[in-house]
């Protein structure tokens, strides 16, 4: 192939650098604070770059990127398998979320069905990994206004759901549980019963946790009316989830885009009607009650059967018993984690409705095992996209209130 | 199927406003938890109970008759995320175990690098022999760099023998004796 050349005109060097020095200098009696990148407010390395009137926000400029480690790029250097625990540390409050929109998308391209059973884990997957999520947030959120309390009772509950998580798939935060075509082992015996338990230990928390939060006066004094995202505004950035429902659309990928069979279940999806903090709490304690309904559905109607579509043997590994006492499924091992599964030229762009918002995987597929392009769409990065237009006119220590609501993940932002 | 649910709400009452109501109700929830019973462990001093298949520090394991599993096809080399596995293939003693010495490898050299190891039990699941078994350690340390690798003494002090569901060698052996009737 014969190569060309551009020569890349990069304009006035000395004048560029003049105006980006000048962008950030402070005109007038305006205060610069910076927040960040390492700040327990932040959740994460986030940098903020404020400009204050006295105590009035003036300009905000989120400093993303210190949590880059080019995954995109990762993953088109290794096996569609291989990439599963990179997709652990996108939303890491979430992973096994993350697990499964990813595995749904190289499925789709593959055209694969999973079995019932291996669809049922899923979903009972994900809506653990969402309550979870939103313990956490509903928690921290709490902790970030001041009720340290909420925090504690919230996190006792999330540790239950992550020794559930240990003994599902071997490990507490980095679960890289899907593989492509199914999942990496069936439930350990006695398992369903035991999140059972914790589906009902863990409603009279939350009641507890809305006894001190809903109705408190200081939480509402320090929420209500604070960081409002209009309609318009929150479909103008492409906010998703729940910061989306809370300012009132109605939109929700489980209910209108149904996937892995959650047409069949029974929930209600949480629509917000002004979309401030207090809007964004409320959407946040209801998701967890909806999604214990859900997993108490999955519990009742639990399907037999496979976990990975067997049949498909140039996608899907064979089980350990056989490659360890047959020839080809012995081959059929070493050709799938050498070559990585087949998967057939093609691209497909999927979403699905994680804790944070719609996670989203655009895959080019050139045939065989690795990638040829992978890009995923974080909802925590268009959450704080808004923060330039959202957080001006605020108080200093509503910025606290702000970003605790908002719920983002910088590992999913910077990925 | 899933319905809408709108979060309504109401205002505050008058005597919500007054903090009273909510500092006795707030009160009685946080005062009622402090009765309970702690949900926290004395950490190193009490450890929490691993549950089986938990993915710890990968090690090398033996077979009952303390024969290397390990027949280094380096698959688990290939398949580690991380590049934490680093194998130079070597052959078998053949004074040693004059059996296995012409037909199969074993490792010279098993380097897993636990600085750079993920703990995502690919290696284990890959591995055609069950030579390579994720323990239920969760912690590590170390002074230095050098001493965070894992070389293939260590790895097998720290595996031992795993009992072999499988049974390779007595499978063999048996069908040996019996003279290959059978096939």
């Amino acid at each position: 192939m014969a190569t060309t050349t551009q020569e890349i005109s990069i304009g006035d060097l000395p004048a560029r650098a003049a105006a980006a020095s000048s962008e950030g200098e402070l005109k007038g009696d305006n205060m610069a604070i910076n927040v960040g990148p390492s700040h327990p407010t932040t959740h994460g390395v986030l940098r903020l770059l404020m400009e204050l009137d006295g105590d009035t926000i003036t300009k905000c400029r989120p400093v993303i990127g210190y949590l880059h480690r080019g995954d995109e790029k990762i993953a088109e250097n290794m096996t569609y398998n291989q990439f599963v625990p990179y997709t652990d540390r996108l939303d890491y409050l979430a992973p096994l979320a993350n697990n499964v929109a990813y595995a749904m998308t190289v499925e789709k391209v593959a055209g694969l069905q999973v079995p019932e059973r291996c669809e049922a884990i899923r979903v009972l997957c994900c809506e653990l990994a969402r309550i979870s999520s939103h313990l956490l947030g509903v928690g921290v959120y709490g902790m970030d206004a001041g009720a340290w309390t909420v925090f504690m009772y919230t996190f006792t509950e999330r540790e239950k759901l992550y020794t559930l998580f240990e003994e599902l798939t071997g490990a507490r935060f980095t679960t890289s549980y899907t593989r492509i075509g199914g999942v990496a082992r069936d439930i350990p015996e006695g398992w369903l019963g035991r999140v059972n338990d914790f589906c009902n230990g863990v409603l009279p928390v939350l009641d507890q946790v809305e006894k001190l939060l809903t109705r408190n006066r200081i939480f509402l004094d320090r929420t209500e009316g604070i960081g409002v995202i209009s309609r318009e505004t929150a479909l103008a950035y492409g906010l998703t989830g729940p910061n989306l429902r809370a300012s009132g659309v109605d939109f929700d990928l489980r209910k209108d885009r149904p996937y892995l069979g959650y047409d069949r279940y029974d929930f209600d999806v949480p629509v917000g009607t002004t979309g401030d903090c207090y809007d964004r709490y409320l959407v946040r304690g209801e998701e967890i009650r909806q999604s214990v309904r859900i997993v108490r559905q999955i519990i009742e109607t639990f399907p037999d059967g496979p976990v990975c579509a067997e049949e498909a043997k140039q996608i899907v590994a064979p089980q350990k018993s056989k490659v360890l006492s047959s020839m080809e499924e012995l081959i059929q091992n070493f050709m799938i984690t050498t070559e990585g599964p087949r998967i057939p030229a093609g691209e497909v762009y999927f979403e699905a409705e994680n804790p944070k918002g719609a996670l989203g995987f655009f895959l080019v597929s050139k045939g065989g095992g690795v990638p040829y392009r992978l890009k995923i769409r974080g909802p925590s990065f268009c959450s704080l996209s808004l923060l330039e237009e959202l957080v001006p006119g605020h108080h200093m220590t509503d910025i606290t209130c702000i970003l605790g609501s908002l719920d983002f993940v910088m590992g999913e932002c910077d990925r | 199927m899933a319905t809408t649910k709108v979060m309504e709400r109401k205002p505050l009452t008058m005597a919500e406003k007054t903090f009273i109501p909510q500092i006795a109700s707030g009160l009685k929830t946080t005062f009622g938890n402090m009765l309970k019973k702690p949900v926290t462990l004395e950490y190193p001093d009490e450890r929490p109970v691993i549950p089986n298949n938990y993915r710890g520090v990968p090690t090398l394991v033996k077979d009952p008759n303390g024969r290397e599993k390990c027949v280094s096809c380096q698959l688990c080399e290939f398949v580690c995320p991380p590049k934490a596995i680093r194998i130079t293939p070597g052959s078998i003693d053949a004074d040693a175990e004059p059996d296995r010495a012409h037909v199969e490898k074993a490792p010279q050299e098993f380097d897993i690098n636990m600085l750079r190891c993920i703990y995502c039990g690919y290696c284990q699941e890959v591995c055609p022999e069950e030579a390579i078994f994720l323990q239920d350690i969760f912690s590590v340390s170390g002074y230095s760099r050098d001493e965070m690798v894992n070389n293939k003494e260590k790895l097998y002090a720290l595996g031992g023998t795993l009992p072999d569901a499988h049974l390779k060698w007595d499978k063999k052996k048996a069908a040996e004796e019996r003279g290959n009737e059978a096939h």
